[in-house]
């Protein structure tokens, strides 16, 4: 048989039940629409948050206080929040443990800051020059904090673009002129370049000062909220992690490593713990819509062992006038095959624009990959040869006397 | 040149076994019109699945223009029916959604002629079996009984078959037309080219041809020329 012939006998018999044929490509359409969308749903996600992650840092391990803790009960043994870290341990870190980059300890806590006539509530930054290295800042005007504004605690302060559209608007220059935070005059010497965000996560609200003027006009005392380390690679990472643990034990006198009062964080795991959330995310939706395209090749299977029967004299004229059993089984591949392939190409399509109304309303920016769509496309054949095999094999194997004879 | 030696056909149903011909023996010529009789129960369609290579016999040999048929397999049996075999069915057996044409050119698409020649075997076929031209175009189910009938045999002659069977043509028509397709089988015999091999219970209908196998109980009763041979005068429609 020719494949115009094939395509001919598979077109008049998909359009003769045209209302059964589109329902059964319903199924399919439904099924691979809703695995391209979910799938991209989740690889979005994924991406969005291991963006977010790498953004503050490349091989970062950030140290903060922890409560301390006794046997079996949890005891707070700070002010409010734990105070355990000082600027004396960062430099200790910096000196004694092998393998980092750079030490930068900062101190964060809110403050209502003002301009001429503008307030804002924001996070407010103390810490030192090598800040920007370490967490991947950069400095779009002007400059960041210097090592002189360090030792003479200097009142100078550099803005988050966002914080600087709230403070002077968008017109007017920033640098040079004067903020207050908590009655203390800072003079704007930079601008730091947007890294996006919104919400909890918007990293462009924010401003730096010194970590010496923090300390000695803004907190007055000596700790520091955490401490930023970059190592020198990300296969150190883990060592320089224990190296830390262990000097800082030493340096607060604490036997038990249990009852240390400091945790450090590890970005590798956060990235690593976070890619295994997503990807099981992933899986699970992925899971849920292929259950659905499963369905869908069920209904094939269903429409096409129904249309075997349905035209089991039409098989058996067929053979009488000499159609061999694998011209008969390829006639009803075919058509199943065809069925799954208009519901993959439509499938897509939905898929396509779930994602895009779920990127446009949805805040989420989601990714469809060359990949997702071939795997559609794949699948929708596999699902038509699978689904459609049985029931061109019966047909195959009528007997044509049997067939002719079939009321 | 159909020559059978014979021929047994045991069917087995569970613990119950049923003889449908038992030793059937006979030769037919080419060209012969021939007519194989009997009342329904009697075998003759079992024959006719022999005959037309549907089927093979539990014993005995069928050869057909020297082939042996026995024992082939089902795609070889595929294989013999197109090229030497047209079948004429009671029920026409038309694609209904197909034109004329199509139908006809049906069998040529499972012997992978290209479509012009396809077109052109067609055509012949169609002439040949005195079906109007102005139909040929039209869908299948929009034609009257003897019309189709026509189709069904346009469709038996296209591939050029040694033999043409055909089961109860008549059956599903009125007198005057199942008379006309009659005329159209002798037209076609008069030719030479084919062997025409009728299946009927109605006597009427069997004296149309030269000879008439009788068939009864699965064993050949009578097998002898037919002495008054009904002439279709007028055989168009």
């Amino acid at each position: 048989m020719r494949l115009g012939d094939i395509a001919q006998e598979t077109y008049s018999s998909l359009t003769v039940n045209k209302v059964r044929s589109g329902l059964t490509i319903l199924g399919i359409v439904i099924g691979i629409g809703s695995v391209i969308a979910m799938v991209s749903i989740g690889q979005g996600a994924q991406s969005s948050i291991e963006s977010n992650i790498r953004s503050i840092g490349s091989n970062l391990l950030i140290v903060s206080p922890g409560a301390q803790r006794g046997p079996g009960v949890q005891v707070s043994a700070g002010r409010g929040s734990a105070q355990t870290l000082t600027r004396g341990d960062a430099d200790a870190i910096a000196n004694e443990v092998t393998g980092i980059q750079a030490v930068a300890p900062e101190i964060s806590r809110r403050y209502q800051v003002t301009a001429r006539g503008t307030n804002t509530n924001t996070q407010v930054i103390g810490t030192v020059p090598d800040y920007p290295a370490v967490r991947n800042v950069e400095v779009e005007e002007g400059g960041f904090i210097a090592d002189q504004h360090l030792r003479s605690a200097a009142k100078v302060a550099i803005l988050g673009p966002t914080t600087r559209d709230d403070l002077f608007g968008t017109s007017t220059t920033a640098i040079g002129q004067n903020i207050r935070i908590n009655k203390v005059d800072f003079m704007v010497i930079g601008i730091t370049k947007s890294k996006g965000g919104t919400g909890f996560l918007n990293q462009d609200d924010i401003v730096f000062i010194p970590l010496t003027t923090a300390q000695r006009f803004l907190s007055g005392d000596e700790y520091v909220t955490s401490v930023n380390v970059q190592t020198e690679s990300a296969d150190v990472m883990s060592t320089v992690q224990a190296d830390i643990t262990t000097l800082l034990l030493e340096r607060h006198n604490i036997k038990d490593t249990t009852l240390a009062d400091f945790n450090i964080l590890n970005q590798a795991d956060i990235v690593a713990t976070a890619a295994s959330v997503t990807g099981t995310f992933t899986l699970l939706l992925g899971a849920i819509a292929g259950i659905s395209l499963l369905v869908g090749g069920i209904g094939i299977m269903n429409m096409m062992l129904t249309t075997v029967t349905e035209r089991t004299r039409e098989i058996g004229l067929r053979k009488a006038i000499g159609a061999k059993r694998r011209d008969i089984s390829t006639q009803f591949l075919a058509e199943s095959v065809m069925l799954t392939f208009l519901g993959g190409l439509f499938g897509i399509g939905l898929g396509w624009a779930l994602a895009w109304l779920v990127s446009r309303f949805g805040g989420l920016t989601t990714t469809i990959s060359l990949q997702s769509i071939a795997l559609a496309v794949g699948v929708s054949a596999a699902i038509g040869i699978v689904f459609g095999w049985y029931p061109a094999r019966r047909a195959a194997r009528l007997n044509p006397i049997d067939a002719l004879r079939y009321e | 040149m159909i020559e059978c030696h014979h021929i047994t056909k045991t069917y087995v149903h569970g613990d119950v076994q049923t003889t449908a011909l038992k030793d059937v023996s006979f030769t037919i010529r080419d060209g012969e019109f021939i007519a194989i009789m009997g009342p329904s129960g009697s075998g003759k369609s079992t024959l006719m699945h022999i005959l037309g290579c549907l089927d093979t016999p539990t014993s005995g040999d069928y050869i057909l223009d020297g082939h042996k048929v026995s024992e082939l397999s089902d795609d070889a049996l595929a294989d013999i029916r197109h090229e030497k075999i047209g079948f004429v069915f009671q029920s026409f057996n038309l694609l209904p959604r197909a034109t004329v044409l199509r139908n006809v050119a049906l069998p040529l698409v499972y012997a992978g002629a290209p479509p012009d020649e396809r077109e052109k075997r067609a055509a012949g076929a169609l002439r040949a079996s005195g079906m109007p031209e102005d139909r040929w175009h039209h869908l299948s189910n929009q034609l009257s009984g003897g019309q189709m009938q026509r189709v069904a045999i346009a469709r038996a002659l296209v591939n050029d078959p040694s033999m043409v069977l055909a089961d109860e043509p008549t059956g599903n028509l009125d007198t005057k037309t199942g008379e006309i397709v009659l005329g159209t089988f002798q037209e076609l015999n008069r030719s030479g080219k084919h062997t025409i091999v009728l299946i009927t219970h109605e006597l009427y209908v069997a004296e149309h041809a030269d000879r008439i196998i009788h068939i009864q109980d699965g064993e050949v009763l009578e097998d002898k020329k037919n002495p008054r041979k009904i002439i279709v005068q007028n055989h168009a429609i």
